[in-house]
């Protein structure tokens, strides 16, 4: 027994075994030569559960190297829980750096946003994804989804998304909304909210797809056409925040709304930690952040 | 004397140097007319160049069955190399093999040929190594698709017999198709399935 | 002034050392030791082994203990470091006629060759608390077995000899059987991996569909042909050697489940089997594995598909407790972007309700009024 306990720490670099990692990085390339399609891969099980993302940690692991630069965002902040374990988990097993700043990272790995600070080529955004078929709640079923991608049968979607226009007017799909890579492969974005969509066109950087549970990878290439499913009546929109960010007064970004007493008191932050923070360094101010707040 | 050829000359660092020629593979992948130079390159016998030979390294296993053309299946040495390093067992025909690799693509057998995946796994598909001599002295390429912000240039050399051609009916049955790596001294860029190539003077 | 919350590190750190204390409990007790976790509990190691797929009752019994006894969280443990475990070969199908056997049961034959034998079972034992165990009372030493064992054929090859029930689960002589942990799953998928997917699914997953086929919902008439429990050698083939070497003995539990089958156009009425083998002790996971098994054969024996236990993605997709217990509790993960997004869509559509209603409510106010 003690043989065992003695040994149970011999982890590899970034804790996968070489012959899984080349196993996961021929998924990637598949991928990426085939923008917006799920590559099935074998994935393994990760010391973390299903789930809290070991579709991305296991892109992370196979693509991270000595040089990177690593940033982990979860909500669209660093210091969420989950975020702060899965950067731990890389310090401990890869010894890469690691950072908050957008900018400075090689790698970002995301749960549920993208930053707002535009990405720059050379660097690689890895979702996590909890189910990766944009299909899977018209058809749960496999085998039906996997013919309608070969046959680029979408017609499901499109209804699905009219019946909801015809209902409330408008698109009642506010986060994973789909979207079409390329004109061919309709593609679950992962749960970020639709504001983030128009990020996902044309972005310089790689964007990588995870979804460790139900075993598939899929990849939007720089400079790829990424539209968001919609209707020429009714064209996509993205959600609209009716005040300035409380802390940094930054318009045009996702916010989140904090609930501040049991009285319906409220403020709106933004959900960029990082992005927030440097706009303060820069010396933006919203109407609650700590210097108004003391002159009042 | 073939044994000592064949255990010799893999990478320095396995773990790490994989790493880095998977990045240069998968930069070249995402930007697909862009050359990747600086990635750590392996010793194999001739005529397996140190540039395919790492790219062999970095994503050939068990599980990958290779193709080799017939100037690189006739050298024993290089056969019981790539079977020393990465245990990849010889594909019994090119629509078996998982990877290709040609040391002559002016000769290489078409294109449709390899494995294609299919409508329902197009990722079940051949992905080609050639080594070239030069990436930039050939008949120019003109190439755009997912990668390529406006148009990017490529002039391989030398390229299978009615490139342009080939590769139109390539990306014509996309999603399916080959992928492929282009390797030489100057370094490494790729061609996927997604990528449109048009010739410089049309 | 508002200050975002910080420092989820070391709110991680300090609810680790909390559960730390939790798991050793009171400290005026002895620590409970791996030995005695693997022999006194060692039906609980048997499934985490069963389920973790994973055969080292050491470090079972270590999962069991860092899991404070949850049983799901102890097979994950189990699982994650199997997983970075080299792979040297496949072993040769276990020969599970040559069981060293300490239990076997048959609800078909009242006798048969090599007897029944009850072997340590919870059956007959009246459910009455023990309060002698409370205590640490010693209990009599077994009976051990002193004529020289008959042999023990399986029941499924008894009545193979009269050939009244289908072969031996064959597939073709050049197909690889597969290997669900480096292949992802592809449906339809065939009985082998199919096999294995049940082999480390969910006892009561599994319980749960064996038991709906039995009220109806795709039955297919099950008789317990056998159940045998005991060790069988593991034997690996070296190329080096002509002979098959032995790595060791395991403990296995095997139910073949004979079920009743009128035949279809292909295949003349016979008996079919349901099969389930798991790691250890488990006769109740073994029987419940064999009668999705059986269930699952459905398209393969042209039977109607009409109940969960026969559908076959419904069933592989969700038998996994890993995969499941990670999904249903990644739910407490911060989902507060995503919720802002339905919030934000909700008062929308609150806000276009009430004008619609309001405007109706006018409408009808000067209809009213007009009137």
């Amino acid at each position: 027994m003690n043989a065992h306990t003695d040994n149970i720490a011999q982890y590899n670099f970034a804790y996968l075994d070489e012959q899984t990692k080349r196993m996961i990085r021929r998924a990637i390339l598949k991928a990426i030569a085939i923008p917006g399609y799920q590559v099935p891969f074998a994935s393994r099980e990760m010391p973390m559960p299903y789930g809290w993302g070991t579709g991305g940690v296991q892109v992370t692991a196979s693509i991270i190297g000595t040089d990177d630069v690593l940033k982990v965002i979860d909500q669209g902040a660093d210091d969420t829980t989950n975020a702060v374990s899965i950067r731990a988990f890389f310090q401990k097993v890869a010894n890469v750096a690691v950072t908050t700043h957008t900018a400075d990272a090689t790698i970002i790995q995301t749960r549920h946003r993208i930053p707002e600070e535009p990405l720059k080529s050379g660097q690689v955004l890895v979702y996590q994804v909890p189910i990766p078929e944009p299909l899977r709640f018209l058809e749960p079923r496999e085998t039906e989804t996997r013919k309608m991608h070969a046959l680029e049968e979408y017609g499901l979607m499109h209804v699905k998304l009219y019946e909801d226009i015809a209902q409330h007017g408008h698109i009642a799909t506010t986060f994973a909304y789909p979207v079409k890579v390329e004109g061919r492969y309709v593609m679950d974005p992962s749960p970020t909210p639709k504001f983030d969509n128009p990020k996902m066109h044309m972005s310089k950087a790689l964007q990588l797809f995870g979804a460790g549970r139900e075993k598939r990878i899929y990849a939007v290439p720089p400079y790829t056409r990424v539209e968001s499913l919609d209707f020429e009546d009714h064209p996509f929109e993205i959600q609209t925040f009716d005040e300035p960010c409380a802390l940094c007064g930054g318009t045009n970004v996702y916010l989140d709304e904090v609930v501040l007493d049991d009285r319906g008191g409220r403020m709106f932050v933004c959900s960029d930690t990082d992005n927030c923070e440097a706009r303060r360094a820069e010396g933006h101010r919203g109407h609650l952040s700590g210097e108004e707040a003391a002159t009042v | 004397m073939l044994d000592s050829i064949a255990i010799e000359g893999g990478f320095q660092k396995p773990v790490f140097d994989a790493q880095t020629v998977f990045r240069a593979i998968m930069q070249a992948m995402a930007e697909p007319g862009t050359i990747h130079r600086g990635m750590a390159l392996a010793k194999p016998p001739a005529p397996l160049t140190p540039e395919a030979a790492a790219v062999a390294l970095a994503l050939c296993d068990q599980d990958t069955p290779v193709w080799l053309d017939s100037s690189l299946a006739a050298e024993d040495a290089v056969r019981a190399w790539l079977a020393f390093h990465t245990g990849a067992p010889l594909a019994n025909t090119p629509a078996d093999a998982h990877f290709a690799f040609s040391a002559d693509p002016e000769h290489l057998i078409g294109l449709e040929n390899f494995a294609q995946g299919s409508q329902e796994y197009p990722d079940r598909s051949a992905t080609l190594v050639l080594q070239v001599s030069d990436l930039s002295g050939g008949e120019g390429l003109v190439l755009a698709g997912p990668g390529i912000e406006s148009v990017a240039r490529l002039a391989p050399r030398p390229l299978p017999r009615h490139f342009i051609r080939q590769w139109a009916q390539n990306h014509a049955r996309f999603p399916r198709g080959v992928d492929l790596i282009l390797v030489s001294r100057k370094g490494l860029a790729a061609l996927p399935r997604s990528t449109r190539i048009s010739s410089q003077e049309a | 002034m508002y200050v975002a919350v910080k420092g989820g590190e070391a709110a991680i750190q300090n609810a680790h050392r909390l559960l730390a204390d939790r798991r050793r409990g009171d400290r005026n007790l002895p620590s409970i030791t791996l030995e005695q976790i693997a022999s006194q509990l060692s039906l609980a190691v048997d499934r985490v082994m069963s389920e973790g797929s994973l055969y080292d009752t050491g470090l079972a019994a270590l999962a069991v203990k860092q899991a404070r006894g949850d049983m799901i969280e102890a097979i994950f443990l189990l699982r994650a470091y199997r997983t970075t475990l080299p792979r040297f070969g496949y072993s040769r199908p276990v020969d599970t006629a040559a069981m060293l056997v300490e239990r076997r049961v048959s609800a078909t034959y009242k006798d048969l060759p090599g007897g029944q034998l009850l072997g340590p079972t919870f059956d007959y034992t009246h459910r009455l608390l023990d309060p002698e165990l409370a205590e640490d009372a010693a209990p009599a030493a077994p009976e051990a077995r002193s004529e020289a064992e008959e042999a023990m054929p399986r029941v499924s090859d008894i009545l193979a000899n009269e050939g009244l029930i289908e072969e031996d689960g064959s597939l073709p002589e050049d197909r690889e059987p597969g290997d669900i942990t480096r292949e992802p799953p592809e449906f339809p998928m065939e009985r082998d991996q199919r096999l294995q997917a049940l082999s480390r699914g969910d006892e009561g997953f599994l319980l749960a569909l064996g038991y709906s086929t039995q009220r109806g919902y795709g039955r297919n008439h099950p008789f317990a042909g056998e159940i045998r429990i005991g060790e069988v050698d593991v034997e690996i083939d070296v190329p080096e050697l002509d002979f098959p070497l032995t790595l060791g003995r395991i403990r296995v539990t095997e139910c073949q489940m004979v079920n009743q089958f009128k035949g279809s156009k292909k295949v003349p009425p016979q008996f079919t089997r349901g099969y389930g083998l798991v790691f250890g002790q488990s006769e109740r996971k073994a029987m419940a594995m064999s009668l999705c098994d059986r269930a699952l054969r459905a398209n393969e024996l042209d039977e109607d598909i009409t109940a969960p236990a026969q559908d076959e993605e419904f069933v592989i997709s969700h038998c996994d407790n890993v995969q499941a217990t990670g999904f249903v509790e990644h739910l407490k993960l911060p989902h507060y972007v995503d919720f802002q997004a339905e919030l934000g869509l909700v008062r929308q559509m609150r806000r276009e309700y009430e004008e619609r209603h309001k405007g109706a409510a006018a409408d009808t106010e000067r209809r009213e009024a007009a009137e």
